[in-house]
C-alpha cells in the first residue's frame, strides 16, 4: 500500500504506530508490513483488493506453551497454521565447546546440565563413550552398572511425568500437572539422596559412578516404588478416558513411520507408528539385555498413542528398577583400574558433604605417592587413547548419541552430542502444518523437546 | 629451556610425520593430525619439569585392511557393488576403512559422498534408514584435512551402525549437502556449518542455528577462543579457562 492512497484516519494510525518503538509499520517487496505487540489490532488497515494478508505469529520465545525458550514461528490464516517454523539457540550456552577445556571426569559436570530433564542418561551416553575409548567397557563393574540402570529408569519416569504434568497443563488439564509434579519430587529426593542433588548431579563418572548406595537408600527406594506405582496409575487414570483429553489430543499431530525415517525421529514419537525400535532392546549397554520389559508402541501416529506410550514406558521403568534393586549384590562401584577411577571412596559427612576420612588418613599422615597420585589423577585426570567413538544411547526423548573424539590427552578434543529433541523438532512442521493454532501445543507437548538439551 | 625459537605446531607436525611415516614395507600408514609439545602445555617459557622438549606426534588410528572382522566385510563388499551400480568404484569413493574399538568409519572422498550415502540409504542389504546428523571436527595443523564432517548412521532393519567422514581443507571448506537424501540433517548440517563453518553446497537454507544470526566466526574451531574472564580469588587473580597453564 502506497501512502497516496491513505485516509486522513489511516495517516493518524500510522503516525501512532510510528510512536510506538515496538509496533511500527515498514514497507517491503511484498507489500506493507506491520509489527504489533497486543491490544493494537485495530490500528491495522486491512488489505485492499487483490492484496494477500498474512499474519506471522511469533510464539515464544517466552512463552509458557512452548517448553522452554521454543520460537515458534507460525504463519496464520485465521486459527489455521499455514506454515511452522521453529527459531531456537536461545538456550545455547557453549557446553560442547567448555568441554574441551576441562578434564575428562570434568566433563560430566558439564553433559548433566545439557538435557536438565533426563541428566543420568547425559552423563551415561558421554561415559560409556569414554569408556569405550579407553577399551574398559568390559570392566566396569556390575554393581555401577546396575545403578547406572535403575538411576536412569528412575530418570525416565521423572522426565515422563515432567512430559505429562507440562503437557497437561499446556492443554488445559491442571491437575495433571500438579500430579506429575508431586510424583516427580518422589523420584527427585531418591535422586537427593543417593547423589546429593536433585538434578545436574554429576553421579555418573567414566569407570562408574561417584559414590556407592547403602543398604538403607535401597530399602528407601523400594519403600518408595509401592507409592510411585499407586499415583502414576492415578495420574494416568485421570487422562487415559478423559473425553476433553482425549478430544485435543487424539488424531493430532500426525506423524507417520516413512516421515519418522526420513526426519530421523527416534523415541515416543518413532515408536507410536507401531514400530518397536529401543535401543535398550536392540542394541543393549549396561546389561540391559538381562532386565525384562516390554517396548511400549501404539499405531496411532498421535499425541494421544505418544501419550499412552509414555505412561506406559513408566510402569516398565518401575519393572526395571524393581529388577535392578534385586540384582544389586556387594562389590566396588568404579573401575578397579587405580590409574581412571577416583582413589577415595566418598561417604556422606557429618556436615552433609561427601568425604573419606579414612582416605584423607592415607594421603596425609601415611602415604605420600598416594597422595601424589590423587593429586596428579584430579588435578591432570587421565589420558584417554586417541580415536572417535560414537555411543548411543535411548533417552526418554529417543537416541541421545555422544560422539567422542580424543587425540590421547587429558582433555576431550571434541564432544558432539546428538540430542534427540534437537533432531525431533525437526518434526514440528510436519505435524502442525494446517492444524490449528491449539493443535501446535498439543504436538509441541507431545515432541517434549527440552530445550537445554536442543541448544547445549 | 633453550632459548631456540619454538617450532610451530605445523612445521613440526610435518617433520615428525615425515619421521614416522618413514616406516617398512607393509606397516600401516599413520594418520598424524597433530604434535604435542613438553608435558604442561607451556610454549612461552616458564615451564622448569624438564619436559619443555618433548616432541610428540598425535596419531589417530591408521587404516585398517580386510577382513575386518564380524558383518563389517560383508557389509562393505554389499557397498562396493552398490557403488559399482552406481559408476564409482569402491576405491574411488573410499579413501579408508577405520575400524576402531569395534565401530566402522569409512572416510569417503567429498564428491563422492551423495552416491555414497545413497547407496548406504536404498540398497536393500545395507538399508541405513537413519542418518543420525554430523558433527564437525577440526584438525588446525594437519593441513589440507583440517575440518572433518563426521556422519553416524544406524540401520534399524540390520542392527548396524556405520560412520562416515569426509575431509576438507580450511582454504575450501565445502561438503555436499546430503539432505536430499536424509531430509533429518537439515538443522544438523546448519549447525555444523554454524559452528564450523563447513559449507554443506546444495543444502536448502545453511543459516546459523545456535548462534546469532550477525555472529563473526564458527566457535568450535580450534582458533576461536574460548573466552571467559579472569576470576579475582582472594587477590590473586584466576585466568578463564582457555589461558591456563595445561597438562597437554
Amino acid at each position: 500500500m502506497s501512502t497516496d492512497n491513505m485516509s486522513a484516519e489511516d495517516v493518524a494510525y500510522e503516525s501512532a504506530i510510528d510512536d510506538d518503538a515496538y509496533a511500527d509499520s515498514y514497507d517491503t517487496s511484498e507489500g506493507r508490513v506491520f509489527t504489533l505487540s497486543g491490544g493494537d489490532w485495530d490500528t491495522v488497515t486491512p488489505p485492499s483488493e487483490g492484496e494477500k494478508e498474512r499474519i506471522v505469529v511469533n510464539m515464544g520465545p517466552q512463552h509458557p506453551s512452548t517448553h522452554g525458550v521454543l520460537r515458534l514461528i507460525l504463519e496464520l490464516e485465521g486459527e489455521t497454521v499455514t506454515e511452522t517454523r521453529c527459531g531456537i539457540g536461545y538456550l545455547h550456552t557453549g557446553i560442547e565447546k567448555n568441554m574441551e577445556y576441562r578434564t575428562w571426569t570434568q566433563g560430566v559436570t558439564f553433559v548433566t546440565r545439557m538435557d536438565y530433564l533426563s541428566p543420568f542418561f547425559n552423563e551415561t551416553a558421554y561415559c560409556l563413550g569414554v569408556e569405550k575409548l579407553l577399551g574398559v567397557t568390559d570392566e566396569i563393574t556390575d554393581r555401577a552398572s546396575t545403578i547406572r540402570v535403575m538411576m536412569m529408569e528412575l530418570n525416565r519416569i521423572s522426565s515422563h511425568l515432567v512430559a505429562l504434568a507440562t503437557g497437561g497443563m499446556e492443554l488445559g488439564a491442571l491437575t495433571a500437572m500438579i500430579f506429575g509434579f508431586r510424583e516427580r519430587e518422589l523420584i527427585l529426593d531418591i535422586f537427593e539422596m543417593v547423589t546429593g542433588l536433585r538434578m545436574n548431579s554429576a553421579y555418573v563418572r567414566p569407570g562408574g559412578v561417584a559414590q556407592d548406595i547403602t543398604d538403607d537408600q535401597v530399602a528407601r527406594i523400594r519403600e518408595t516404588l509401592p507409592l510411585l506405582k499407586k499415583r502414576l496409575k492415578d495420574t494416568s487414570d485421570l487422562l487415559v478416558d478423559n473425553a476433553i483429553w482425549m478430544g485435543r489430543t487424539v488424531g493430532i499431530g500426525y506423524l507417520d513411520l516413512s516421515s519418522c525415517m526420513a526426519l530421523g525421529i527416534t523415541g515416543p514419537i518413532l515408536r507410536s507408528t507401531g514400530l518397536p525400535h529401543d535401543l535398550r532392546k536392540s542394541q543393549p549397554y549396561c546389561g540391559y539385555e538381562n532386565y525384562e520389559f516390554e517396548v511400549q508402541t501404539t499405531d496411532t501416529c498421535d499425541v494421544y498413542g505418544r501419550f499412552l506410550i509414555r505412561v506406559g514406558e513408566m510402569h516398565e521403568s518401575i519393572k526395571i528398577v524393581e529388577q535392578a534393586l534385586d540384582r544389586l549384590r556387594p562389590g566396588p562401584v568404579m573401575i578397579e583400574d587405580k590409574k581412571i577411577g577416583w582413589p577415595a571412596r566418598l561417604s556422606i559427612g557429618s556436615d552433609g558433604q561427601g568425604n573419606s576420612p579414612e582416605h584423607v588418613k592415607e594421603i596425609m599422615s601415611e602415604s605420600m605417592e598416594a597422595l601424589i597420585h590423587h593429586f596428579k589423577l584430579v588435578t591432570e585426570g587421565f589420558r584417554v587413547p586417541p580415536g572417535q567413538v560414537y555411543s548411543a544411547i535411548e533417552s526418554p526423548r529417543g537416541e541421545l548419541g555422544a560422539h567422542v573424539v580424543s587425540t590421547g590427552g587429558t582433555r576431550p578434543y571434541r564432544v558432539h552430542f546428538r540430542d534427540a529433541s534437537f533432531n525431533n523438532l525437526q518434526s514440528t512442521a510436519a505435524m502442525c502444518d494446517g492444524s490449528m493454532v491449539s493443535d501446535v501445543i498439543a504436538a509441541v507437548a507431545s515432541i517434549d523437546p527440552v530445550m537445554g538439551g536442543v541448544d547445549r | 629451556m633453550t632459548d631456540q625459537t619454538p617450532v610451530t605446531p605445523a612445521e613440526a607436525s610435518l617433520e615428525v610425520a615425515a619421521q614416522v611415516t618413514d616406516l617398512p614395507e607393509g606397516a600401516i600408514e599413520l594418520e598424524v593430525v597433530g604434535v604435542r609439545h613438553g608435558a604442561f602445555g607451556s610454549v612461552d617459557g616458564g615451564d622448569t619439569s624438564g619436559f619443555g622438549g618433548l616432541v610428540a606426534p598425535i596419531v589417530m588410528p591408521g587404516p585398517s585392511f580386510p577382513p575386518y572382522g564380524g558383518w563389517f566385510d560383508e557389509a562393505t563388499d554389499e557397498l562396493a557393488l552398490a557403488l559399482a551400480d552406481r559408476g564409482v568404484p569402491m576405491t574411488t569413493a573410499v579413501e579408508k576403512v577405520v575400524v576402531h574399538c569395534g565401530e566402522i568409519t569409512f572416510v569417503v572422498r567429498r564428491e563422492h559422498l551423495l552416491t555414497f550415502v545413497s547407496a548406504l540409504r536404498d540398497e536393500p542389504a545395507l538399508r541405513f534408514e537413519m542418518c543420525m546428523g554430523v558433527s564437525g571436527v577440526h584438525f588446525l595443523a594437519d593441513k589440507g584435512r583440517e575440518l572433518r564432517a563426521v556422519y553416524p548412521f544406524l540401520s534399524i532393519t540390520h542392527n548396524r551402525r556405520v560412520r562416515v567422514e569426509v575431509t576438507c581443507p580450511d582454504t575450501d571448506p565445502h561438503i555436499p549437502s546430503i539432505v536430499s537424501v536424509y531430509p533429518a540433517n537439515d538443522w544438523h548440517e546448519r549447525e555444523t556449518y554454524d559452528f564450523f563453518g563447513i559449507i554443506f553446497d546444495g543444502h536448502p537454507a545453511l543459516t546459523r542455528i545456535e548462534m546469532p544470526d550477525d555472529w563473526l566466526g564458527h566457535p568450535q574451531r580450534k582458533d576461536y577462543p574460548l573466552g571467559g574472564i579472569p576470576v579475582e580469588y582472594k587477590g590473586a587473580e584466576v585466568p578463564p579457562p582457555d589461558e591456563r597453564r595445561v597438562y597437554s
